[in-house]
């Protein structure tokens, strides 16, 4: 029944950081076409073709390359980088803080890169991508934490092995990792930075000012992250593959729910409810975790 | 392949329209006509797009926003006329503060007709419209350098 166990047992480290590389952004840009076509779908529309975000990132591939200046190509190159290199030490079966913190890294670069231009609205979208960071960013380092409480490791490998059931022992630190994956996959309530959406918010925030190769790469970026984080999900139920991916796929596809349902917040609302939502679930789960051994 | 007809992303600009156009542009966004099927979206920022959609006539104060939405626009790019007075200025062309047609600012490649043009006639000509992404595309392969700004 574990043959995805075996399959990764079987690759070493370095198989399983090339097939990340490779096969991330296949998956990635999958999902992101099931999340236009569903949303037309919610929406009563028909919704573009399944593989359009990969029409669309050829396409800006192939676009004139307009740089503002030259450390905005700099930062989405190491924004992309750091992307990949977070999810291929996860992938890898690594620590898990070092991938949080990594990711966070990458973040950083992205923030930089809509800070390094003139733009107002690159400027104002950056500030509200820092906003989000520090409102989803306790809630991801609670995760490594819960899940050292519960296995004893912060190694994704031996988390991925361990046989009880996480999900069980840390159902808070799962809801709050569900509430803040809105933010990180840029779903509406918490689009504030930029909008995937026609009903845009602040020109297109973070991303004003990037076009054509660069947009590109922030794409792709972006892709490779879906799968990291939905990884993470993977982990609270690795005890059973099949229901792990099963649920790492549900997950997505409630974010694409809550994404149709809900208007942007504000980014008081965003912040107060993501710590919030932190604290309660979060924070209590790993109180009572520390009580009960 | 034709990748910029997969995925041509639209630039809405009002000139001075009397809105009719710009409703007619966005109910293309809607579930009856949904032009996402086709991949095009609806942008509000010129560095993304590909397609300058204008629609009403152009005055001294809006021919400066327009020359400007181009020129941050990448290649390659194309410019749509949308309704009869971005094709030709209409009713308003006599007018003190009109100028004519978007003609008269930018290279127009394709003119939609219609007061209110159709978003059928919208969404047939942004199609158009991607042919000549294609061909620009496909000359700049060519000689080796984008077609000169006008």
């Amino acid at each position: 029944m574990n043959w995805i166990n075996e399959l990764m047992k079987s690759l070493s480290i370095l198989e399983r950081m090339l097939v990340f590389i490779l096969f991330a952004p296949l998956a990635g840009g999958l999902l992101a076409g099931i999340d236009r076509r569903v949303s037309a779908r919610l929406q009563g529309r028909y919704g573009p073709p399944l593989a359009q975000p990969f029409y669309d990132v050829i396409k800006l591939l192939r676009k004139e390359r307009i740089i503002v200046n030259k450390f905005q190509d700099f930062n989405v190159v190491l924004f992309l980088l750091f992307t990949i290199f977070s999810g291929a030490l996860f992938f890898s079966g690594a620590d898990l803080l070092l991938t949080v913190f990594s990711l966070a890294l990458a973040g950083t670069f992205f923030i930089l890169g809509g800070f390094c231009v003139g733009s107002p609205f690159s400027h104002l979208g950056a500030e509200r991508e820092i906003i989000q960071t520090v409102a989803y960013e306790p809630m991801v380092i609670l995760m490594a934490v819960g899940m050292y409480q519960a296995t004893g490791s912060f190694k994704v490998a031996e988390i991925a092995q361990y046989q009880a059931p996480l999900i069980l022992s840390l159902p808070g630190v799962f809801a709050g990792f569900l509430y803040i994956l809105t933010i990180k996959l840029r779903k509406s309530p918490f689009d504030l930075s930029m909008s995937h959406h026609a009903h845009q918010e602040i020109v297109r925030g973070i991303t004003t000012e990037f076009s054509g190769p660069g947009l590109a790469l922030i794409e792709i970026a972006h892709w490779y992250e879906t799968v990291l984080l939905l990884g993470m999900v993977y982990l609270f139920f690795a005890f059973n593959p099949w229901l792990a991916i099963a649920m790492a796929l549900g997950t997505y596809l409630f974010e694409i729910f809550i994404d149709m349902n809900y208007a942007r917040f504000k980014w008081q609302l965003t912040f107060l409810s993501s710590w919030l939502f932190t604290a309660v679930a979060g924070v209590s789960n790993i109180i009572v975790l520390s009580l009960m051994r | 392949m034709g990748w910029f007809k997969r995925s041509p992303w639209v630039l809405h600009y009002n000139a001075t329209s009397c809105n009719g156009c710009d409703i007619e542009l966005i109910a293309s966004l809607t579930p009856l006509y949904d032009l996402e099927r086709f991949g095009i979206i609806n942008t509000g920022n010129p560095k993304h797009a590909d397609i300058l959609a204008v629609t009403g006539s152009v005055n001294e104060k809006s021919r400066q926003v327009l020359q400007n939405l181009y020129d941050q626009m990448p290649n390659p790019k194309v410019v749509v006329a949308v309704g009869i007075c971005a094709t030709s200025g209409c009713v308003f062309q006599d007018c003190y503060n009109v100028q004519g047609g978007v003609d008269k600012v930018l290279q127009v490649d394709v003119y939609i007709p219609g007061c209110a043009a159709r978003p059928e006639a919208i969404i047939d000509g942004v199609l158009k419209a991607c042919d000549i992404l294609e061909e620009k595309y496909a000359r700049r392969k060519k000689e080796g350098r984008w077609a000169e700004r006008p």
